[in-house]
């Protein structure tokens, strides 16, 4: 039987009541996900509305880890609440002053995009496979056809005017959910670790540089399980975004922090105590030292050496591990750490998280693991591959 | 306004975490599905606005009343009754992590500039009381050189702007028309984000009805004319109740006749539980 709680240890005084962390690993999964979804979003739209050619052979790959990951997205809010058969009271009767009532339809509202613009990308593929397969799968490309094979020069104009489309409100809907997720953390004025107006920023150019190197990684394995060879101009596209996005990530987290330090308000003894002592591991160490300061000096080296063949795919490789590290650091050192600090202001409060239960870490790592499952069968359904028989539109170039 | 019957025991409340999987799942692919949920105009609107539907207590017009609190921190000893009395009238979970109300200590020692502060939950006062359900502060100074000492009791400051309410995303946690902060237990969906709204500490989430709770200033007796079950059992009348419409009032008074602060006034959430005889360190 799962415990009702775990409470905490404690040190200085804190609040009764704070003794059990509110918020557990899996509202650290959650910002994780959207902003993974976020940032492959990115790479699929600076290819479909930027033109940027380079990207071309993972823009339609990136569209699928965006859909994959957001249909994961509600998995872990609604495995930490309460009452989750009650979700809907949120979209029934949202509060309109809560940041939080509009998720679930900014969440719907993206999904249905996503799903749309998956739709227009591969129709091509599905109108060949609803003519060409029999059975079970002829059936399902047929009704996924919805009932139109026209491929004519028109049509694809058409669609590719949809796709067009549907990659600009994405842009505003991918960043829009996430810097919203970052609003959440932001806007509560209980919590100085998290009381901050470049909350959202942070959260958006964090998403931005995890999505890319998810991409990094899962084209790469993608093109070893193929046997294909890797298409180093785009990987190095990758790169480049990578290393261009981290170092705004990494100016606006350390501008956050200074702001912070600065004002030194009330309570910033015990942050400061904070920051010397249970923070060293998971924030200097991880997400600073070995996953933003490391990957950055490779990648550089990687770039103005001009490294080329397998030494560039895998320090790239590496580095966007190592990025992606970071990124889950960042999200476990927001959230958990900002419920480490005692509103109080006089102590702090030490998270253990459990390795069972509803909430333990292996349920977090098991919600992590459900888009790259999700994703090895959409893959197959719907290759976005070039050497697929998609034909697929090419972006409008403006 | 109580659905305590509903919820019934804890114990037969819990549930395995393959049947949260599956029931998170089905909700989940559900969610998904729904992009053209109906939606209807919210019953709570605003940060501190009023229910329209006031609830069903007879005799009690919830527009005639304004509640406050006070709380005279000279007077209070710190026997820790109101705590043990709030736990059992509001159906508390009897641990040292779930409170409604609470006391805490300060005591200065000779030479420290900053109080030492704990409260009943603390592990040693804990431990001194033999009990998870009974309260006691240990004498953990009696050996020590004290300065200065005094206790101030906390509970929730029913805020004119609460954040909690402002946070909740169904709206299930509202502010009354007489002044008192309550949540919906049959409607709260139990994602604490109201808990980390409180600057305070009132909120907790019990874990066995899966929902927040805090406290209602006893809401349930408050209208039936009775004492809040803390202020009623107080030995010395530390803690004051009453409504600010009755000038007579003792709360009128209390306010009237001192000069009172609340907690935390910089977070903006105007509290309506007035301090009397509290310190720098208290907040």
């Amino acid at each position: 039987m799962d415990a009702l709680f775990h409470a905490s240890p404690f040190t200085g005084y804190v609040y009764p009541n704070e003794t059990i962390i509110p918020w557990t690993v899996l509202i650290v999964v959650y910002p994780y996900l959207t902003g993974l979804v976020a940032g492959a979003f990115t790479i699929s739209s600076l290819y479909q509305v930027f033109g940027f050619a380079r990207l071309r052979p993972v823009a339609h790959f990136a569209l699928l880890v965006s859909l994959c990951s957001m249909l994961v997205v509600p998995l872990p809010l609604l495995l930490h609440l309460g009452h989750p058969e009650r979700a809907f009271n949120a979209m029934i009767t949202p509060h309109t002053t809560s940041a939080f009532a509009i998720f679930g339809y900014a969440a719907a509202f993206y999904v249905i995009l996503l799903m749309l613009e998956t739709w227009f990308v591969f129709r091509p593929y599905i109108v060949h496979q609803a003519q060409k397969r029999t059975g079970l799968l002829g059936w399902y490309y047929r009704i996924l056809s919805l009932g139109s094979y026209d491929l004519s020069e028109k049509a694809m104009r058409y669609d590719r005017k949809w796709i067009f489309a549907l990659a600009i409100i994405g842009i505003p809907g991918a960043h829009g959910l996430h810097g919203y997720v970052g609003f959440v953390f932001g806007s509560l004025k209980s919590r100085e670790w998290w009381s901050s107006d470049l909350m959202p920023a942070i959260f958006l150019f964090s998403a931005i540089i995890s999505g890319t190197a998810l991409l990094i990684v899962l084209y790469v394995v993608s093109c070893k399980l193929r046997r294909v060879p890797v298409d180093l101009p785009c990987l190095k596209g990758m790169a480049y975004t990578l290393w261009g996005f981290m170092m705004f990530t990494l100016l606006l987290e350390g501008v956050e922090f200074a702001s912070l330090v600065y004002r030194g308000r009330e309570g910033i003894d015990v942050i400061m105590e904070f920051v010397k002592g249970p923070l060293i591991v998971p924030f200097f160490i991880m997400q600073f030292g070995v996953g933003s300061v490391l990957p950055l000096l490779v990648l550089t080296f990687l770039i103005w050496r001009g490294t080329t063949g397998p030494a560039l795919v895998w320090g790239i490789v590496g580095s966007a591990i190592l990025v992606l590290l970071a990124v889950l650091m960042m999200r476990w050192n927001v959230v958990i750490g900002g419920q480490e600090i005692s509103k109080t202001g006089k102590g702090l409060v030490s998270y253990q998280p459990g390795i069972l239960g509803r909430e333990g870490l292996l349920a977090a790592a098991l919600v992590l693991t459900i888009p790259m499952a999700l994703l090895a069968v959409v893959v197959r359904l719907f290759p976005p591959w070039e050497e697929a028989e998609t034909s697929t539109p090419s972006p409008v170039i403006l | 306004m109580d659905d305590k019957e509903k919820l019934g025991k804890h114990e037969k409340e819990r549930r395995d975490f393959l049947a949260r999987v599956g029931g998170a799942l089905a909700c989940g692919a559900a969610a998904l599905a729904a992009g053209a949920a109906a939606s209807r105009a919210t019953a709570a609107t605003g940060d501190a606005a009023a229910t329209s539907e006031p609830p069903a207590i007879p005799d009690h017009d919830w527009t005639k009343h304004r509640w406050a609190f006070g709380v005279d921190a000279t007077k209070c000893i710190g026997c820790l009754r109101c705590v043990e009395a709030c736990k059992r009238e509001n159906d508390v979970v009897l641990d040292p992590h779930h409170f409604r109300t609470w006391v805490e200590r300060y005591v200065y020692l000779e030479g420290d500039d900053d109080a030492r502060v704990d409260s009943q939950s603390d592990p040693v006062n804990i431990e001194a009381s033999g009990s998870k359900g009974e309260y006691r502060f240990a004498n953990r100074y009696q050996d020590a050189k004290v300065d200065k000492a005094f206790f101030v009791p906390k509970l929730c400051n029913q805020c004119t702007h609460p954040a909690c309410v402002q946070v909740c995303p169904t709206g299930a946690t509202y502010k009354t028309e007489d002044g008192v902060v309550l949540i919906d237990h049959a409607y709260c969906i139990g994602c604490q984000y109201c808990v980390q709204a409180c600057p305070y500490g009132a909120r907790y989430f019990d874990e066995g009805k899966g929902v927040t709770d805090k406290c209602t200033w006893c809401y349930h007796r408050i209208t039936k004319g009775l004492q809040p079950a803390c202020v009623e059992v107080c030995p010395v009348g530390a803690r004051i109740f009453g409504d600010r419409n009755d000038n007579d009032s003792p709360i009128s008074q209390f306010i009237k006749n001192n000069r009172v602060h609340v907690l935390k006034p910089e977070t903006g959430n105007a509290p309506n539980v007035f301090y009397v005889g509290t310190d720098k360190d208290v907040n």
